[in-house]
Formats: structure tokens, sequence, C-alpha cells
């Protein structure tokens, strides 16, 4: 709440009323409509609920091409019976699909629906079986307690950082794929990734890591991600590669070039 | 030395005077005249240059000054950004104070010091023919009044007795370590020591490990030892549930695995970095420091990269409470290879 | 000054005085008249790649006083604490006191973080400028007699700056270093025969032990140090004894030392640069983060970051780690022999050491030139040097480059299979043709000089004869100007020798391998212009030097004064 307190005269505030006014308006149509046949509520994205009639139509007519007309995946790409609604939203909301060519990955890149779309679609393959739902706010938020960010950085460097790197730089992994850097990433989309483990990523569950662990975890790369760095401009935070870089087409040149007017004779 | 053909050498007839004739080589034309600076012929250059350095050396001061300030100003208060304020506030301070320093006495001998080039006269390493007689001399008769010639048995006991000398400080240095012993080929890992998350030690159901799951993995014992990480640099281990169709079982592995619950050892076989990076789809495990790439569903085999050997496999069980727990320890000392490895 | 003046000199300030006591004073107990005689007026020639050896000198010196401020709050010890320090990430995490103890500097201690950052920056720009050093000795033939063992004295630090170095990366003890140590353990345990055990000596047991971290803090701080220094002593001691080498020039000979004295103007120039060398490092220290320990967390032997890679210096051994091979591991009679490993992070290391040692001595053999040389080689006029040193740099940045596989591959969208393979092909194919492309370049230069030396700078100017002929007026040298060109010799090659004598004796191998090899070096070369070549030069064809002399002669004279 205290994000939206602060938030209340961005430009964005009057859009986002009218988006709420829809929803209010679509919630209590889906409450009067004849309910579907599934218990699960229907999932929200940024507020808006999903509607699985448009879910299932915005479905076949951008990803059943490689899903197949039922989701149950083809092959050009998997079954989405059962990777639930977070899967959908960590996939669509950060652009990753629908996929722009096949390459060894699916790289983000600006995405092509809106969140009303994304939680349409959510809502269709989250009826389709049970599976992860995307996180309530509330569980993604980020926590300011030193413990918990100590807490999150130990869990990160143990389960995230070979991949990803120490502050989230990201790194390579074989065959041109890639763990992909984390800065910018919001935390629910952190969050769904953990869950579901999309491409290369496997799945970190809540047995694994508890809801609240991953909780840590996301506050642990806003720390790092919001501070500045202390020592200085950070060569990218990938370590003594750049450093070393930087020491010869920096340093090594700043003092030659100060040899060479100590050599030069004077005018 | 009669074969080697060196244009020139020594004497060469270039240097001798020849006139009237075109010499072999050309002469060495000899120093060009000085040419002079601004600040040699122009007083105003001269003034203009002294002020320069005046000014670099009152640069200097102002850094220095600059870096007091600021060490008093910018008391760390556990902060990021203070820290950084603080951090380039001081380096330029200091920076600047050292750096105008130099460059103001580079600039004052460029200017303002003569520049007229000066020569030192240049004498072969060698010493004169009298210098190396006397010396073979003195050598001589050193080693004559030593006796040590005359006495040989003197001579063989000193060389015995100096070689002697430094085997005690070898030996004094026997107590730097234990001897290796079968250390390396054994683990904390035993039969019924329970799988437990890194760092918690939280022991682990197989049905929490759910397919495409990665389990970073302790003994549940681990900090009990009292050396626990030395223990843990062996006996870390990486725990992955697949679909057991996808792995080209081996019969002597048959019953090593719950399920398609594999736990492999997380130390390369190559030189001993975590392999901690595993691919769900491929179900690679890569190494990020040399890249030895391993294949899970041929029990980790080396397909790519500077390791030989495969990651050894933790034969793995559920107990009575539905916990997972090692069958024994590794079957083969795991970690990098070493001579008595066998 | 006034105490190497003359006897007649007589002091009239009180300043004056007092110094002259004090000169009184110093002289009547150590000499130092004699020193100040012999040494203050030395002459030293004045080039910018001299000052190259002074960078590393000089951060040598900031490393000594940067390191000695970090052993006052640094504790070298490897009992686990609990962290309890301003940096809030780390709240309570348990890790090593030398863990804790840096990140207290960082972060407790003000000016403690950029005393950290001068220290690393400095310890990169040593080893930088040992190379860079090293890299201009060798392509102008400093190393040649008299100086083969201050060029054996320069590898030497080398090596020890890498070790100080290393030993220095892994003191506080972060996630990073501990793996770089962990490395380090799995390099020394595939030694044959005696790995094992020397990992458990220097250990104290398993890795990593409570014993490490302390053993390489005295080797960081007091050992490599007081070697380094003692081996420093020594190789300015014999470049005093054997005077500084100097560029061929005008005036310039193998029997003197043309440049500017001691006093002033190299005290003021060599000194005003350690102080340039200094304020440069604390400035880039003040503004770029290096070595961010914080971020890496405590050294555990589970974890890991991606992009694990140690400083630059020891790249290019990780670099050979990660193009090798997994194959050549072989265990004999219950016995592993890991040449996957052993190979490439000691075998070639060591070679390549042996090769730097050996090169002076392998040169003069083939050469067979035992004179002094104190004037240096243009590199074009030694292809055959300027190409082996071409391309032991190449292989080197192929070695450099494959420690950062990971990273590029990210940088260029590659896969990093296909690029390891790629490096691994261009290990053996791009220093051969480096060193081909290389000699190829020093000839053509060669041969520019020689068309330069002939027939003068082209000037652009066409002129039509009374023939209705046309031709490019060309601007003769002037004499000192042509001088650089022209005075450096060419070694002829060694008349390779049949197998056998005519009387049926056999040819020694070893005289047949150096006539192969003086082959090999001096086959290809440019001789210098001579005199005759010039005069016959100008009397075929070079119609300006004829035509128009007196106006030629007048902007020579001009050209002259002016260069």
């Amino acid at each position: 709440m205290r994000t939206l307190a602060a938030r209340r005269r961005h430009p964005a505030a009057t859009a986002l009323l009218l988006l709420m006014a829809l929803l209010v308006t679509g919630a209590a149509y889906t409450a009067l409509a004849p309910d579907r046949a599934d218990a699960t509520a229907a999932p929200t994205v940024e507020g808006a609920t999903g509607d699985v009639d448009r879910g299932q139509e915005l479905f076949l007519a951008n990803c059943a091409t490689c899903h197949g007309l039922q989701a149950q995946g083809g092959t050009a790409g998997p079954s989405l019976i059962g990777v639930g609604a977070a899967a959908v939203d960590f996939q669509v909301a950060t652009g990753r699909m629908p996929l722009a060519q096949q390459a060894p990955q699916a790289p983000q890149k600006p995405r092509v629906f809106s969140d009303q779309d994304v939680a349409d679609l959510a809502a269709y393959v989250a009826s389709l079986a049970p599976g992860p739902a995307i996180p309530e706010p509330g569980q993604v938020e980020v926590l300011d307690d030193a413990e918990d960010i100590a807490a999150g950085g130990e869990l990160f460097r143990i389960n995230c950082a070979m991949c990803h790197n120490v502050v989230g730089a990201g790194g390579a992994l074989t065959q041109g794929k890639y763990a992909p850097s984390l800065e910018g990433v919001e935390g629910r989309h952190i969050y769904e990734a953990m869950q579901t483990g999309p491409q290369s990523m496997p799945v970190f569950n809540d047995d694994n890591i508890t809801p609240e662990e991953k909780q840590q975890i996301i506050s642990y790369l806003d720390n790092v991600q919001s501070t500045p760095s202390p020592g200085g401009w950070s060569l990218g935070s990938i370590g003594p590669v750049t450093e070393g870089l930087f020491v010869w087409v920096g340093a090594m040149v700043l003092l030659i070039g100060c040899a060479v007017w100590l050599g030069a004779k004077s005018s | 030395m009669s074969d080697i053909q060196l244009p020139n050498s020594g004497k060469s007839p270039a240097d001798e005077p020849d006139a009237g004739r075109t010499p072999v080589r050309f002469r060495n034309p000899g120093l060009p005249a000085h040419r002079h600076r601004q600040a040699d012929v122009d007083p105003r250059a001269a003034k203009r240059a002294e002020r320069q350095v005046l000014a670099m050396l009152g640069l200097s001061a102002v850094g220095s000054i600059f870096f007091i300030v600021a060490y008093f100003a910018f008391p760390l208060d556990g902060t990021f950004a203070t820290l950084q304020v603080s951090n380039i506030s001081l380096g330029l301070g200091l920076g600047a104070g050292i750096f105008f320093i130099g460059t103001a006495a580079v600039h004052l001998a460029k200017t303002l010091m003569p520049d007229t080039e000066m020569f030192d006269e240049r004498h072969p390493q060698r010493g004169t023919e009298a210098e190396r007689t006397d010396a073979a001399a003195i050598m001589v008769q050193g080693g004559q009044e030593s006796g040590l010639g005359r006495r040989p048995f003197i001579l063989g006991g000193l060389v015995g007795a100096a070689a002697l000398a430094p085997l005690p400080a070898v030996v004094l240095l026997r107590d730097l370590g234990p001897a290796p012993g079968d250390a390396l080929a054994h683990t904390l890992w035993d039969e019924g020591v329970r799988l437990a998350l890194d760092p918690s030690a939280e022991p682990i159901l197989a049905s929490d490990v759910t397919i495409g799951s990665v389990f970073h993995v302790i003994p549940e014992n681990l900090y009990e030892s009292d050396h626990f990480l030395d223990e843990k640099a062996k006996a870390a281990v990486l725990l992955m549930r697949v679909d057991p169709d996808v792995v080209d079982v081996r019969e002597d592995r048959a019953g090593w695995d719950v399920d398609g619950i594999y736990a492999y050892s997380k130390i390369c076989t190559h030189v001993g970095c975590p392999v901690a990076l595993y691919e769900q789809q491929t179900h690679h495990l890569l190494c990020p420091c040399h890249q030895s790439t391993f294949d899970l569903t041929q029990h980790c085999k080396v397909i790519f990269g500077p390791a030989k050997r495969a990651l050894p496999q933790l034969p793995i069980s559920v107990d009575d409470e539905g916990y997972l727990v090692a069958q024994s320890d590794f079957l083969e000392p795991p970690g990098p290879s070493y001579w008595e490895r066998g | 000054m006034s105490t190497t003046g003359t006897n007649a000199y007589t002091p009239t300030s009180r300043t004056a005085r007092l110094s002259a006591g004090a000169a009184d004073y110093l002289d009547e107990r150590i000499g130092a008249a004699r020193l100040v005689k012999g040494f203050a007026r030395k002459v030293f020639p004045d080039h910018w790649s001299f000052m190259l050896g002074e960078v590393a000198l000089y951060s040598f010196i900031i490393l000594l006083i940067s390191g000695t401020f970090l052993t006052l709050f640094y504790v070298p010890s490897m009992t686990l604490v609990e962290y309890e320090g301003s940096y809030a990430p780390m709240y309570g995490v348990t890790m090593s006191e030398a863990y804790a103890s840096s990140l207290n500097l960082s972060f407790d201690i003000r000016g403690g973080l950029l005393m950290r950052q001068v220290h690393h920056w400095s310890a990169l720009i040593f080893v930088a400028a040992i190379v860079v050093h090293m890299l201009r000795v060798f392509f102008t033939g400093a190393f040649r007699k008299p100086r083969e063992f201050n060029w054996v004295l320069g590898v030497v630090l080398a090596v020890l700056a890498l070790a100080e170095g290393f030993t220095g990366y892994s003191l506080p003890d972060d996630l990073l270093s501990g793996n770089g140590l962990r490395i380090i353990e799995g390099v020394i345990l595939a030694i044959p025969v005696v790995g094992t055990y020397i990992v458990f000596f220097l250990f104290g047991g398993e890795f990593p032990g409570e014993s490490i971290i302390p053993r390489l803090y005295i080797l960081h701080v007091f050992v490599l140090p007081g070697l380094i220094l003692a081996v420093i002593a020594l190789h300015l001691a014999l470049v005093v004894a054997h005077k500084h080498t100097q560029y061929p020039g005008p005036g310039r000979t193998n029997d003197n030392v043309v440049g500017f004295p001691l006093l002033p103007v190299y005290a003021a120039k060599a000194g005003g640069f350690f102080f340039i060398v200094f304020g440069v490092i604390i400035l880039i220290s003040g503004l770029v983060s290096i070595n961010a320990i914080w971020n890496y967390g405590p050294y555990d032997p589970s974890p890991i970051s991606a992009g694990t890679q140690p400083d630059w210096y020891i790249g290019f051994v990780d670099g050979l780690l990660r193009l090798m091979p997994g194959q050549p591991e072989f265990t004999i009679a219950g016995f592993t022999l890991s040449l996957n490993v052993f190979l490439p992070s000691l075998v070639v290391p060591g070679l390549m050491v042996v090769a730097l040692l050996a090169y002076p001595f392998l040169e003069q053999w083939v050469t067979g030139d035992k004179r002094e040389h104190h004037l240096l080689d243009r590199p074009r006029n030694a292809p055959v040097r300027t190409g082996i040193g071409v391309m032991a740099i190449v292989s080197y940045c192929v070695m450099w480059a494959a420690a950062g596989n990971d990273l590029m591959a990210i940088a260029f969208g590659l896969s990093i299979n296909d690029l390891t393979w790629l490096l691994r092909f261009a290990f053996f194919v791009l220093p051969p043709v480096a060193f081909v492309v290389t000699k190829r370049i020093c000839l053509s230069l060669q041969r520019k000089d020689r068309e330069l030396a002939l027939h003068g700078h082209e000037t652009g100017r066409v002129v039509r004869t009374a023939d209705g002929e046309y031709f490019e007026v060309h601007e003769p040298l002037s004499e000192t100007e042509r001088w650089v060109l022209v005075q450096h010799e060419a070694y002829r090659p060694l008349a390779i020798p049949p197998k056998k004598h005519e009387d049926g004796r056999k040819v020694p191998a070893h005289e047949r391998l150096r006539a192969n090899l003086s082959n090999f070096f001096f086959e290809d070369r440019v001789e210098p212009v001579t005199p005759r070549e010039l005069e016959a030069a100008r009397h075929h064809g070079d119609h300006e030097a004829i035509e128009q002399p007196e106006g030629r002669e007048a902007e020579r004279r001009e050209l002259g004064s002016s260069v």
C-alpha cells in the first residue's frame, strides 16, 4: 500500500482507475455469469482478472500453432497442460512468448499482449489442469529487514548465482543458451521463474525454496540492484575480466600517455 | 667464430678515415645542433612555464586539503551512497594532491631545466688484461692460503656438512600438514545419512522433489563435523529429478535412484569447482569455471570440456519417514583427480 | 650541488652555509662527496619507453605503501564469526574473520575502500607494466650481451609478481577467490606422485582447512615482497653498472650514452613520474570499482558465481585449462596421471618461463655475436625476433581470451562450445600466421627505409624535362635523418654444412642445427643502404639531385636545422 499511496498522482493513475472500474464490472459479470467447471480462482495480472473464454480465443489465434489446439504440445512447442498461470504470465508478460524465431532460447523482448490478454491466457491455461498460480502482490513485496536480505543473499548464492552471477548480471550456458541478467526484472517474474522453471532453468518448488525464502531472494536482488556501487564505476559487476580489460585499455594507456608526455621535448 | 660473417664487426673499414674514396658504411653524423625551447629564448615563455608549475603545485595543495575536509565531512553511516561519495572525494582529493606534484616536477624539468644533451662514455664490462691477471692470481692465492687443496678431507667434510645442514629445515616443515592417507576418498555420506538442503540442513522428502527440480544438498549431519567446510568441499551433492525414461540406466547402477531422483557429486572431476549449473531441458550439468559439461542422461558422463571422468553418483533410497537417504558413501573419490586415486 | 663544486666555492648565505656544513658532515662519515660525484651527473637517455619499467617499480612501491595500511585492519584468520558490521546484506552471515575484516575495512574505515582499490589496481598495473617493459626490452634487443643476466632477473621478477598477485587475490577469502584456491588445489593435486602431499602440507590438511589464509598472508606480506625487493635491487644495480641502452640516432654510439644528467633533470622527471603514477592510480581508485568483495559473499565450497575468473595475469592459465580437452587422463598401474590438468596449468606455463629465460642465450648462440650491445635494435631490423615476439603475444592473447570465453559468448551471442573450438584452432593457427605476417611487415618496412634512404622523400612535385619526360622530385634526406635508416647491421646466415666433411668425418648435429637456425633467422634480410649504393642511385635516374643542386641544398639545410 505504501507504494500505491506514493504513486497516486502518477499519470497512469487515471488509466489504472479506469482499468479497475473495468475489472469491477468484469468481476461482477463473472460472479453473475454461469461458472466454469474448475474450482481454481481466475488469475489476475496487475489487477486484471482473466477470462477463460477470451483466453482460449487468444490461445487459438497466437499459440496453438506450436503448442497444439488443446495446448497438448507439438514438435515446435511443449505441452502447457499443468504449467499453470504463473508460467503463462512469466513467458508472455516478459515478451518471451510468442517466439519471434527459433533460437537456442527465447529472449526477453517487448511484450505484445496487454495485462488483460495475459490474464485471459493465464486463466485459460490454468483451467486445463492445476498448476502454479501467479503470486499475490504481497508474496513478492520487497522486505527491508537486513536479516531477510542476508538470508536471501545466501540462498541466491547457493541456488541461483552459478548461472545468474552473484549480483544477477547473467551468465553463459551450453550451446548458445544463457542465464539472463536479472537487472530490472520484476519480483513477480523472478518468483514465477523459480516456481515454473522456464526453458533451461530448473524448478524451485515451495518445498525446495519456501515462499518466504523466495521473497527473501527477491528482496536481496532488489537491494543489490537499487544500491549504488560504492567503489565507483562498477564495470558491469562481472568480475576480473572487465577489470583486466580496464587496466589495459584505461590505466596502462593513461600511464603510457603520461610517459610519452614526459619523454617528449618541450616546444 | 671465423665462420660467422658479421658485416663491419669490430674494426670495420667504415670506421677508418678513407679520404677520397666512398666509405663502405655511412659515418655517424654526430649530435644534431641543440634546438632552443621557447622558454630558453623568450623570458615571457619562461615566466609562463614558471606560473604553470606553480599552478600545478597549487592544485596539489587544494587536493590535499580537499581530502582532509572530505575525510571528516563524510563519516560513514553504513549506506552505500555515503560510502560512494566518501570514496570518490577521498580519491579525487588525494589523487590530485599527489598527481599534480608529479606533473609540476616533470613540467619544471621539461621547460626550465637545461635540455642540452650530455653524454657519458661507456666502458666494456670486461676488465683489462692486467685486472684479470691480478684477479686470477688473487683467487689462486686465496685458494692456496686456505690450504683446502692440500687437505682434501677438510674440503670433503665441508661439502658434506654443508649439504646436510639444510636438511633439518626440510624436516622441520614436515608438520605443515598430515599425510593424505585416504582422506580424499571418504565423505560424510554413509548408509542412512539423510540428504538435506544447503544451507539449512533440513531433510528432503522424496515427494518434494518434483520433475525438473534441482536441490543443492549437504549431508544432514554436516554441521556436527568440526571442520564442516572441509567436509562440505567433498560431500556437496546435486539432486535432480527427471522423467526416468530419459535416463540411459546402467545395469550396475539400477536402484541407485529413487523414481528418477538422481544424486551426483557437485564437485567437478576437473579441478574441483562446483558443477552447479543444471539445464533442466537438456539434462546437462555445466561447470562455470572451465565449461566441463556432464550429461545426466548418461550418468553424468563428460560430453564437453576439460574433465575426463563422470561425476560420481551417490546411491540413494528413501527411509521409513519418506526422507531421502544415502545408501552408502560415494563408491569412488569425488572431486579432482589425484595420483593415489587409482 | 655545492659539494660537487670546486674548492673555490665559498658559501655566502645562511642556508648555503648550513647545507655546506651538512654536506661536510656526511662526507666525512659516509663519503658522500664520492657518491655524489660518481652518480649525480650520470646520464640517462630520454625516451617514453624507458619509463615502462619505472611504472612497474613505482606501482610496487605504491603496493608496499597501500598494503601496509591494509595490514593495520585486515585479520588473516579463518576462524568463523558472525558478521555484525554495517553492510546489511551480510548481516548475521557466518564468515571467516579474514572476510569479515575485509568487509569492515571497506565499509567502516574511512578511506579503507579507497586503499583497497588502490592496492588492487596497482597490483594489476604492476604486472601489466612488467609485461609491457619486458616486451620493450625484447623487441629492441636490449637483452643482448652484457644484459642477459638482467633479463633473467626480470623474468624472475615477473614470476614472483604473479605469485605475489595470486596470494593477495586469495586473502579476502570471498567466494571468488575461494573458488580460485579450489582450482589451485585441483591443479596441485594433478602433479604426479607428490601432488596430494603438497596439497596437505600447503593447506594443513584437507581443502580448505584453517591454515591457508594465514600461510598465504605471510607469503604475501613478507616472503614474496622481500624476494621481489631483493631482486629489484639487483636488477637496478645491473642497470647502473651497464648504463642504460639507447636508441640509435645521430651522435649515439655503442660507446656512449646520450641524455640528461640525473641531477637535476632525471631526478625531477623520474621523481615526478612516481607522483604521476601514484596520482593516476589513486584517481582511478576513487572512480572505478575493483573486486567488490561484498557482492561475492564468504567462501563456501558449494556455491559459485557465473563468470568466475582470476585476475588478468593468471587468465592465460585459466584459459589453457578451459581449452584443453579432457582425454589425456590415464590410470596406470593404479595411479592416476591427470595430464588434462597438469599439462595446461603447470607444464605449459613452466615451458613458457623456460623459453623466456633461454631466449637471449639461444639468439646469441645462433648469431655467434659475442660483442656488447648498447644500441637498441629497431624492431623492424630484427624481423625474425620481432616475428617470434608477436607470435608469443598472439598465443598469449588466445589463452587469455579463452579465460573469458563465457563472457565473450554472451557478449557476441555465440555458443560457448563453438567459441571454445574456435579458440582451440586459433591456438595452433594464429601464432604461426602472426609470425609470418609480422616478419613480412618488418621486411617491407626495411625496404621502405631503403627506398627512403636511397631516393629521399616524395615531394608531390612533378617536373617535366625538356625531352617531355615526367618525374617526381624527391627530397634527399639530411645526414641525421638518414643515419637512423642506415646505421644497423644485417646478419648473414651461416652456410649449411654438408652431413660429412670432405675427409669423411661427420659434421656434429649441433653445428648443423645452428646453421639451420641461422638460416631461419637471417635468410630473408634487407641490407642497409651503403654510401656506394646511394651514390649509384643518385647517378642513375635521380635527376633531381643533379638538376637542382642549389635550391635543394638550401632547403636541406633548413630541414636539417629544424629536425
